[in-house]
């Protein structure tokens, strides 16, 4: 049985004449520890499939299964990494981690919650800034907030939404690193969806192009067969990754040049002359 | 400690004062003259050519009023009397002085006048307490009712009294508005239910309330035989300013940022969690707003519901002097101007601050 299955999944947003499909005939299937990345297109639909997985939303057709049973709504057991963070603003760096581990370990000590909340702080290298609001943190470190929080939960899966889109390069490969090592650790599945293909290939063991909206649809995967740990710089020199690069940045440049030939598409026009139906002045006078 | 000093005047909002503090501290000399002289010199300067014009005005009113009243006279009683009255407006004689806007010398005049008056009616109580002291004691060891002090207030008084009533009606505009805002926010059901009623009653008039508030507390109070003005007239205050808390509450907590919904639904906080720990707070700022504009209506009202509910402040005190007519009658109205209107922006000042130390920055949030 997979870990997590979508099933001719379709998401559509209004109804009658303005429906607009946004997600049409997902298939995808997830194994247990498992590092699955999907890459597509901004405004491909992409939040919203991780909407459909996380719980946030339902689908208007077709099922997301998680552990074989349908996903009804969001659960302690699949953590989330936003895009734009969301942390609460008003609440420091402990306190923002602390609501996660309220929730998750509601019937635990207070020391054992405080440990736990100081413990996932260091992890993310923060404990300098712990008791600093969001507004006073770089982008990186609101990030890695976020990421505390999803983990502190103890979730048995990772679903991360563009997490690392809005970071400048060298902290983004910093917490792709740090993301993985936490995978790494403790084996748990993982979704990471990504405009990013290189990304995709440094940390996933499969990629997914997500076919861009409306009516997305996931397309053929590709296995990424290197070894782990991978080291960033060997990477480009190394012949699987190069070729895997190729094919699919080869595939979503295919689909890019459909969606542009679908718009120029040149019709041939019927052949028709003007006809002179002016009044013949002269014969009537 | 200069820096301390800056950052609490930035606080209460007296930030312009900055440059003036970091001039006489001997920091960048030219650069804070200048600064000094847009922000302060400049602000006293338009002060000054405000006192200039109401001057001014007040002496050519003055003058009209003036030849007026002599031509008057002249017509009804002849040259001779004329020129008496003349005599007697140029003497200053209290008797025939022209009834018009007082200038700013007369206002300052009354308004130390309004101070001396009220030491004396201070010294007037002290007075009357120890006079009464032992004869009170006496009446206690009865079980009679002690003798209290009931003359007249002085403008002191009455200032006290107006910020009385407004508080205790922005406190009822508080209890009411908030929690009846924030389950209309919850709730898109009850928003479109009481939209028609909130969008009705919010504009009604102050006076129209009072009338309303008298119709019911005279009918609930009829075994009563205490003074009900103070309940009328809170209680007005209060109905009368609260629509600015309620309609922003409701439109915080129901337009809460989208992403901060989508946390809560993630860590499955449960509804009060929910309300409490992100819900609230994120609206806080919105609801602060509304209780500021609520405060400022308070107050604004207050001075027309005293003046119709015969309750005492200073609403009542510019009604009274308006039908004494007495000679400084109108300097004393005008004073109750400023007072009110200074309160006003404490008051503002006040509310200000407080939302600034407990809101987050919006925009700075995410």
């Amino acid at each position: 049985m997979a870990y997590l299955e979508l099933k001719n999944v379709c998401k559509s947003y209004g109804s009658g004449d303005t429906e607009t499909k946004v997600l049409d005939n997902i298939n995808l299937t997830i194994e247990e520890g498992e590092f699955v990345a999907i890459v597509g297109f901004t405004g491909s639909g992409k939040t919203t499939l991780v909407n459909l997985i996380n719980g946030l939303i339902k689908p208007t057709s077709g099922e997301v299964l998680f552990k074989g049973k349908p996903i009804e709504d969001t659960s302690h057991e699949r953590g989330v990494i936003f895009q734009n963070y969301s942390l609460l603003p008003w609440l420091t760096v402990y306190q923002n981690i602390e609501m996660a581990v309220n929730e998750a370990f509601p019937n635990e000590t207070k020391t054992f919650k405080d440990h736990r909340i100081k413990s996932y702080v260091e992890m993310v290298s923060l404990s300098h800034a712990i008791h600093k609001r969001p507004k006073e943190l770089s982008g990186g470190m609101r990030q890695r907030v976020s990421v505390a929080r999803a983990l502190s939960m103890d979730p048995e899966m990772i679903i991360m939404d563009e997490p690392l889109g809005a970071l400048d390069a060298l902290t983004r490969g910093n917490l792709q690193d740090e993301i993985l090592n936490i995978w790494n650790k403790n084996k748990r599945t993982a979704l990471l969806i990504t405009n990013d293909v290189d990304e995709g290939i440094y940390m996933a063991d499969r990629i997914i192009p997500l076919r861009p909206g409306p009516k997305a649809t996931l397309g053929p995967e590709f296995k990424i067969d290197i070894d782990r740990p991978r080291d960033k710089t060997a990477l480009n020199d190394n012949a699987a990754y190069k070729k895997t690069r190729n094919a699919i940045i080869e595939y979503l440049m295919d689909i890019g040049n459909e969606r542009s030939s679908e718009t120029n598409e040149i019709y041939e026009l019927p052949e028709l002359k003007p006809k002179d139906l002016r009044w013949e002045f002269k014969a009537s006078n | 400690m200069k820096d301390a000093i800056i950052k609490g005047l930035r606080f209460i909002g007296l930030g312009f004062f900055e440059p003036l503090v970091r001039l006489i501290s001997g920091e960048d000399s030219k650069k804070n003259s200048i600064e000094t002289l847009k922000k302060i010199v400049a602000p006293i300067a338009s002060i000054l050519l405000f006192l200039g014009v109401w001057y001014s005005g007040s002496k050519s009113l003055y003058n009209t009023e003036a030849n007026y009243k002599i031509a008057k006279v002249l017509k009804e009683q002849g040259a001779e009397e004329a020129n008496k009255m003349k005599d007697c407006i140029a003497s200053g004689d209290v008797s025939c002085q022209p009834n018009t806007l007082p200038s700013p010398l007369q206002v300052w005049e009354s308004y130390k006048l309004l101070l001396k008056d009220h030491r004396k009616i201070g010294e007037d109580k002290e007075a009357f307490k120890v006079k009464t002291a032992s004869l009170n004691e006496k009446r206690i060891a009865q079980g009679k009712n002690p003798i209290v002090y009931t003359g007249r207030p002085s403008f002191v008084d009455q200032i006290k009294t107006s910020i009385k009533t407004v508080f205790a009606g922005f406190l009822l505009a508080l209890l009411i508005a908030t929690p009846i805002g924030i389950i209309i926010g919850l709730s898109d059901t009850l928003r479109t239910s009481f939209n028609w009623l909130i969008q009705i009653l919010k504009p009604v008039s102050p006076v129209v309330w009072l009338l309303l508030v008298f119709m019911i507390v005279k009918t609930l109070t009829k075994d009563s035989t205490s003074d009900t003005s103070f309940i009328i007239s809170f209680i007005s205050v209060g109905l009368c300013s609260m629509w600015a808390t309620l309609v922003n509450t409701a439109m915080g907590v129901s337009s809460v940022d989208k992403d901060y919904i989508n946390v809560a639904k993630v860590l499955k906080l449960g509804t009060f969690q929910k309300i409490f720990k992100v819900i609230l707070p994120a609206s806080l700022p919105l609801i602060f707003t509304g209780l500021r504009i609520t405060l400022s209506v308070a107050w604004m009202v207050l001075i027309a519901i005293e003046l119709l509910a015969q309750s005492p402040g200073l609403g009542s005190f510019v009604w009274e002097e308006f039908q004494n007519g007495a000679n400084d009658s109108n300097s004393k109205i005008i004073v109750a101007m400023f007072v009110i209107g200074f309160i006003g922006f404490l008051l503002d000042r006040i509310m200000l601050t407080i939302q600034k130390f407990i809101s987050f920055d919006k925009n700075e949030g995410i």
